[in-house]
């Protein structure tokens, strides 16, 4: 199929396309890890919380002439570890979150009212441009998603285990404190990667959708990681593509299809129990 | 050698004493029913027990040991928590979990993990069910998986919180005698708390009875007598034996059933 080859090979050639394809695959991975278990231990919201908070750091950031990804690692790093330690104290809160959240857009809003490129930088932020990304900042987000990705990799027993049954983890021994602040610490660097791709207000799309959409479909937990990672990177990647010949922003695609991907894994699920555990066992079993 | 000995032990939040100046000894392989009104101090005797709850006077000894956060000889088996209802995670991966969960890097299995995890569903008959995920399995066979992840590196001492809430007396039955067989073929000491004495009742050596602040501990015969609950209760309580069943009454109320029906658990106290 020359067409077809010629036109993918034409994609490549840019290199807004490679950047894009190389950004999303560092973005992908570490939002499918992270995802995964904020899913598992019911904290999605906190994900969403972050980016809103990092708003406010972005915008900041711009507006005394640094980077938007440090403003914004910097405020979710710190709005992390802070409700980390609150912790409990957080549980049942939702109007205070929310009036912090939305506090947090309004000043992001104020900051970019004092800054002169307003509309497209509010756009950036707040869904994304993953196609004006340039290659320092691709190694930038390598470099970061390899330190998370480090982080998760160090602390994922216990994390699973506290998720799991914190009562019991607590009396083996481990801090549920220290584990909630490293965790959202890393949820916080998720986060900041994950808002280059789909912007501040779509960040539940690749964090939580594949990795909600990977627990629906598989039992095991491995098979349940390597899936949510497949999920994002694939929903990030085809989303590229589908941008690429339809010119419709690449964020509208990966939310298009992280959606529909979790609506046949909710589907899939009201099929009758025998049908669906036909993969049994999985790589622990 | 004992189980667990308390010697003064006063336990307390805050300005709340929950348990004062309590003095009691469990033996070694003995299968202690561990009862009282709602707030009397049963999940938060099994947390002191487990090191998460320091005494505010009193030392506690375990297994002949000075308490201490983390001991491995201690399986603990905490209140099933609602939030297990939605977990699409394999019963398998969910016990697994808790082997050696305590420590720092990725959650992968040896064999020697997995035999020990596949002997633990087997004590308490759960290899066939652990491959379904934790939201299609029923009150009784997900209290089986919980007992299963307490059993995970032998413990000496059992502590069971609360297994037999919101399960129906069948259930219950035989969630007591796993128990039973459990603590008599491996020979350690369990403390199962519960709301009511009867489904326990045949299967207990003896029963701690806690309220107002005090401990009992004893036989059926000697504790659950209307002089002694009435001290614990703090008010004027009647036992009535009845075909082989025990009815705590208060003022003509059944006071255990009352308090199964008012509150499905105690709830945990935090600090």
């Amino acid at each position: 199929m020359p067409t077809n080859t010629t036109t993918a090979n034409t994609m490549f050639t840019y290199d807004f396309m490679q950047n894009a394809f190389a950004a999303a695959f560092a973005v992908a991975v570490v939002c499918g890890l992270v995802g995964f278990f904020l899913v598992l231990r019911a904290q999605t919201f906190a994900g969403h919380a972050l980016s809103h908070v990092g708003f406010a750091g972005a915008t900041g950031a711009v507006l005394i002439g640094i980077s938007p990804l440090w403003g914004l690692i910097v405020m979710t790093l710190a709005a992390g570890i802070g409700m980390g330690l609150l912790g409990e104290k957080l549980h049942q809160r939702d109007v205070a979150i929310g009036i912090v959240l939305s506090m947090s857009l309004g000043l992001g809003l104020l900051f970019l009212n004092f800054f002169t490129a307003y509309a497209t930088q509010a756009t950036t932020l707040l869904f994304g441009n993953i196609l004006g990304i340039d290659a320092a900042t691709v190694w930038t987000l390598l470099l970061l998603g390899i330190a998370a990705i480090a982080a998760l990799a160090a602390i994922a027993r216990p994390l699973l285990f506290a998720s799991l049954q914190p009562e019991l983890a607590e009396a083996k021994g481990v801090s549920l404190r220290l584990l909630s602040v490293m965790f959202l610490a890393i949820v916080a660097l998720g986060v900041a990667e994950c808002v280059q791709i789909v912007g501040v207000l779509l960040v539940f799309a690749l964090m939580v959708g594949p990795a909600a959409a990977a627990q629906r479909f598989t039992t095991r937990f491995w098979n349940g990681i390597a899936l949510s990672v497949a999920l994002a990177l694939g929903e990030a990647w085809l989303g590229l593509v589908l941008a690429f010949y339809t010119d419709w922003p690449t964020s509208f695609w990966i939310t298009a299809l992280s959606g529909g991907i979790y609506l046949v894994a909710v589907l899939g699920a009201t099929l009758p129990a025998g049908t669906r555990d036909a993969t049994g066992q999985g790589m622990s079993g | 050698m004992s189980a667990i000995e308390f010697a003064g032990v006063t336990l307390a939040f805050g300005t709340r004493t929950v348990l004062a100046d309590i003095d009691l000894t469990i033996r070694d392989n003995e299968f202690v029913g561990v009862l009282g009104p709602n707030g009397s101090g049963k999940t938060t005797m099994m947390r002191a027990i487990l090191g998460l709850l320091p005494p505010r006077r009193g030392a506690i000894r375990v297994l002949g040991k000075p308490v201490a956060r983390g001991n491995p000889a201690i399986g603990y088996m905490p209140q099933m928590r609602s939030a297990l209802d939605q977990l699409r995670l394999s019963g398998w991966d969910f016990v697994a979990s808790g082997v050696n969960g305590h420590r720092w890097g990725l959650p992968l299995l040896g064999s020697a993990a997995r035999r020990e995890v596949a002997w633990a569903l087997e004590r308490v008959q759960a290899t066939d069910l652990a491959r379904r995920p934790l939201a299609e399995t029923s009150g009784g066979e997900r209290q089986r998986l919980l007992l299963a992840q307490a059993l995970l590196g032998r413990p000496r001492l059992l502590l069971l919180d609360e297994p037999l809430i919101s399960l129906d007396p069948h259930h219950q039955r035989s969630v007591v005698e796993l128990t039973r067989a459990l603590q008599q073929d491996l020979g350690i000491t369990v403390l199962f708390s519960a709301h009511e004495l009867n489904p326990l009742l045949g299967a207990l050596d003896r029963v701690l009875y806690l309220g107002h602040r005090h401990a009992a501990l004893g036989t059926v015969e000697e504790v659950v007598t209307g002089p002694v609950l009435s001290r614990l209760y703090g008010s004027e309580i009647d036992v009535v034996r009845l075909n082989g069943r025990i009815f705590v009454m208060s003022g003509g109320h059944d006071v255990e059933r009352d308090a199964h029906q008012h509150d499905h658990g105690e709830h945990h106290v935090h600090v």
